[in-house]
């Protein structure tokens, strides 16, 4: 009898040569580009464009949080109030844009694409693209990965954008710090190899969370409870992923 | 010509196909019969290279699918046409543009052309007007004659057909035999056809395999269907019998 310790590691083990072998075969496929170019302008499109609203909703109050509580706590007045914006600034360049960024895309498009390949791999359309002499891998997973990757980084810089602009208007409509003073400090505290790194780590989430997705849709099993499975598996496996490499991220680059 | 030898699959440990061997002449039509689990669409899956044989050897004519990379499985496919159980025809797209997708991503064929195929072959199911109906505003039958026009689209040499008739009524039943006939005389198609339905059987077929247990258990032409004294066979015929009213 499979004990079921051992169960869950075969099946961890499972996944990760799944994941491993899907990888390696979106690589292969990269250069696939006429089987995939149509299908990455539309997940761009949904990747993307689709986020931008919740995207910078998840920023604004981040930001408008993060400086309120940075005026509760700098109650000194040893301590000058430009120095919120200098909290806001680096918190949101170095991590709470992509953190909370990739948090909510986890949920958002990481859901949404285990969802569509998991009903594509149980109704069978995905062997119906693989009988037609296509590679399914270029066709469903290429474009979404790429997307990630490339659209990530911009919803990154638009979350920095509206979480500091939400922090300076939350700061002075307020009535916690004048506009110009949290501009100050923000521009103090700025460094330039922080938006490189909130860059590089954007481009990383956005990888995870694409790739994990398509892994956990591309191989469901079992009708719609599997689609319903393999979808919560990919929002909380892309989230702690995430979590993880951010940690890991931070330990190398900074 | 699609020859089988000695093919064993089996999944976890648990064999699903044993030993099967079997041959389909071109231009014929032949049903593989058999009990739900016996191994029927694991066979055609292995065929078509969806899944690859634990043991045995399968021939295209005369290629050895299993010495194929996955470029050239992916070339020997294209002359494979499948018609799903479920019909898999994609969410996303109209009826006209599943039936066109094969050959806008395969062939290099000017959109001109692919208009009037797509047509045709809508015409060829009866569907002349469903082309811009997505999948989800036909009836399950009409979803199953789409998905036929989309197998037929590129002209294959082989199609395949899961349960063509499964979850249909019996007049629609009728119509997807009557279609399934008149596609593999017209067009000269070798159709491999997976069922359990034996009235579709008896109407398609011209050669019949029964897979019993994993195993090739018997084969022969629709004659020596009504002939044959296997126990095991008529058994499953019989079952069938009170619902095709032989």
């Amino acid at each position: 009898m499979t004990l079921p310790f051992e169960h869950r590691v075969r099946t961890f083990l499972i996944e990760v040569g799944r994941y491993g072998l899907l990888l390696f075969q979106s690589f292969r496929s990269i250069l696939e580009i006429g089987t995939y170019w149509e299908n990455l302008l539309i997940q761009m499109v949904r990747v993307g464009v689709d986020s931008l609203p919740i995207v910078a909703l998840t920023a604004a109050f981040s930001g408008a949080v993060t400086t309120v509580q940075s005026a509760h706590q700098l109650v000194s007045p040893l301590i000058p109030r430009s120095v919120i914006g200098g909290v806001v600034v680096p918190s949101m360049v170095l991590e709470l844009g992509v953190v909370t960024t990739a948090l909510v895309l986890a949920g958002r498009v990481g859901a949404r694409i285990a969802a569509e390949l998991g009903t594509m791999r149980v109704t069978e359309q995905v062997d119906a693209l693989e009988v037609m002499g296509l590679n399914s891998v270029a066709y469903l997973v290429v474009p979404r990965v790429l997307a990630g990757v490339i659209m990530f980084p911009v919803l990154y810089a638009v979350a920095c954008f509206v979480g500091i602009s939400g922090g300076l208007l939350a700061g002075s409509l307020g009535g916690y710090i004048p506009a110009l003073e949290f501009i100050e400090g923000g521009r103090q505290f700025f460094s330039a190899s922080d938006v490189t790194f909130g860059l590089i780590k954007s481009l990383v989430a956005g990888f995870i969370i694409t790739s994990i997705s398509c892994s956990k849709g591309y191989y469901t099993t079992g009708g719609a409870e599997g689609v319903g499975s393999s979808t919560t598996q990919a929002a909380v496996a892309s989230c702690v992923m995430v979590l993880l490499a951010d940690y890991v991220l931070a330990i190398i680059l900074l | 010509m699609i020859e089988i030898r000695h093919l064993y699959k089996g999944f976890s440990g648990t064999p699903v196909l044993e030993d099967v061997s079997l041959t389909i002449n071109d231009a014929e039509t032949y049903a593989v019969i058999g009990q739900s689990g016996s191994g029927k669409s694991v066979l055609m899956k292995n065929i078509v290279g969806l899944l690859k044989p634990d043991k045995g050897t399968i021939l295209v004519d005369g290629v050895d699918t299993s010495k194929l990379n996955y470029r050239e499985t992916r070339e020997l496919r294209q002359h494979f046409g499948v018609l799903f159980q479920g019909g898999a025809l994609f969410d996303s797209m109209s009826a006209f543009d599943n039936v066109a997708f094969p050959l806008r991503m395969i062939t290099e064929m000017p959109e001109r052309e692919i208009r009037k195929r797509v047509d045709e072959c809508l015409e060829t199911v009866h569907l002349e007007d469903a082309g811009p109906k997505m999948p989800a505003e036909l009836s399950g039958g009409m979803q199953k004659r789409v998905a036929l026009a989309r197998a037929v689209a590129m002209r294959p040499k082989y199609i395949f057909y899961d349960e063509p008739t499964s979850g249909l009524d019996p007049k629609t039943s009728n119509t997807i035999n009557d279609l399934i006939k008149d596609l593999d005389t017209r067009l000269g198609i070798t159709g491999i056809v997976i069922t359990h339905d034996m009235h579709s059987c008896l109407e398609i077929a011209n050669r019949i395999g029964f897979i019993h247990e994993g195993r090739l258990h018997w084969t022969g032409t629709v004659e020596d269907l009504h002939a044959a004294d296997d126990e095991v066979l008529l058994d499953f015929v019989k079952a069938s019998e009170y619902q095709i009213g032989l």
